[in-house]
């Protein structure tokens, strides 16, 4: 599982793996929303945490038809199918793999997005750990997702519309923390709801994933 | 080692091969013919165990087979090191080094994989069933894009392995020199015009997705 892991970072981080297309993303999504909004800070400042989340998700959306499509194609997926390592495991490493260079800059990133948003100091906090906990559950949704659409050729644009709904409730209340941190409201609940929520897709959604995967290898 | 009988498969919803059957001990090579589509690949995949078959039984042991594509599973940007000691990895297997000999993989340890030519990409692809470590090699098409002097690598590479203990089924088209293989042709399994067709369980699924 290990080996897998460091594979698909090293796969990940080398030339056309694909680790900045996410982060460049986020980057030109936060850039351009001051210039189309204009330069009001008190909009800006009530707007951020919502552009901040919204733009992370659309960016995690980028990179998902790689978790499993490069694998496919190169046959690699066939032979981990039939490898020791049970088909969920994989499953999980890869989403894990995933969320590692994609999630984890993406929410290190956004404070840093946040300041060109003008977001209030006490949105920071909450916005890392919203998107801490949020991000992990995109890129296990993702995960399935991907398993899903995997056999078939430029299957982004399913992909797309598949996950979408499903990333609504995590966008729902992860925007909700991040905005009740920024305006100083207390944020327990929708940061329970939050957290739930990735812990069952990562208790859940590998074994959908697998279970699609096999349903696709055949 | 491997117990088959009364296999059907399909591919796409049709099947393509039934009632076959046969049985693979320790030290034995069966290789596979038929002309194209006949159903070799589909086959190797059903005993693979990555499509259930349609009819019939696959007797084998738990963790016994390394299956091998007309794919190679190989990481354009990672090196062949790191390719083969992923793979090694994953099966639980020892070291790489008796792999890289066999196929004269040495002299590319620190390539990437990208900047191997074909011939050279399908002997790592070769060498991952080394290190696999398991008994019963299934080869779909092994000596595609390899010149005669690593086809011969390969025929000795299987030879060793038989030699352990090990079998290996082997889908191809040219003459290797494992002379004591037994050769199945499948053609004859073909289903007849209008006879077998497939029940609804494996379509029912694709429907449903």
């Amino acid at each position: 599982m290990i080996a897998l892991l460091r594979r698909d970072m090293a796969v990940a981080t080398r030339a056309g793996g694909g680790f900045g297309l996410g982060l460049a993303f986020f980057l030109v999504v936060v850039v351009l929303v001051p210039l189309s909004v204009g330069p009001d800070t008190a909009v800006l400042s009530r707007i951020a945490p919502g552009i901040l989340w919204l733009g992370a998700l659309l960016a995690c959306l980028l990179s998902l038809d790689r978790i499993f499509a490069l694998d496919f194609e190169d046959g690699s997926l066939d032979l981990l199918a039939t490898a020791p390592l049970p088909l969920e495991g994989a499953v999980a490493v890869k989403a894990f793999a995933h969320w590692l260079t994609t999630g984890l800059p993406l929410t290190l990133m956004a404070p840093v997005l946040g300041v060109l948003l003008n977001l209030p100091v006490p949105g920071y906090r909450w916005l890392l750990a919203s998107l801490l906990l949020g991000t992990s559950a995109l890129s296990v949704i993702g995960a399935f997702g991907a398993a899903l659409t995997v056999g078939l050729r430029r299957g982004g644009l399913l992909l797309s519309l598949l996950v979408l709904p499903l990333y609504v409730p995590t966008l729902i209340f992860g925007a909700e923390v991040a905005r009740r941190g920024a305006e100083g409201m207390p944020v327990a609940t929708p940061l329970a709801l939050l957290a739930g929520i990735s812990l069952g897709c990562a208790a859940l959604m590998p074994f959908a994933a697998a279970a699609a995967l096999r349903v696709n290898l055949r | 080692m491997l117990n088959v009988s009364g296999l059907a498969v399909a591919r796409g919803g049709v099947c393509v091969l039934s009632g076959v059957g046969f049985t693979l001990a320790p030290g034995q090579a069966l290789i596979l013919r038929g002309p194209n589509g006949v159903g070799k690949t589909t086959l190797l995949r059903t005993l693979a165990g990555l499509q259930p078959p349609l009819a019939g039984s696959v007797a084998c042991g738990e963790d016994v087979i390394a299956y091998a594509g007309h794919a190679d599973g190989v990481k354009p940007t990672l090196t062949v090191t790191e390719n083969l000691t992923f793979w090694a990895q994953v099966f639980g297997g020892g070291g790489i080094g008796a792999a890289m000999a066999a196929f004269d993989l040495d002299g590319l340890a620190d390539r990437a994989a990208q900047n191997l030519s074909a011939g050279q990409k399908r002997r790592l692809g070769l060498a991952r069933m080394m290190v696999t470590g398991r008994p019963l090699w299934m080869f779909d098409e092994p000596t595609v894009s390899l010149d005669a002097a690593s086809v011969g690598l390969f025929e000795t590479a299987v030879r060793v392995h038989l030699a352990g203990g090990g079998a290996a089924i082997m889908a191809t088209h040219i003459d290797l020199g494992l002379t004591d293989a037994r050769v199945l042709d499948l053609s004859p399994f073909r289903p007849q015009p209008g006879g077998v067709r497939t029940g609804n369980a494996p379509t029912g699924d694709e429907a449903f997705l």
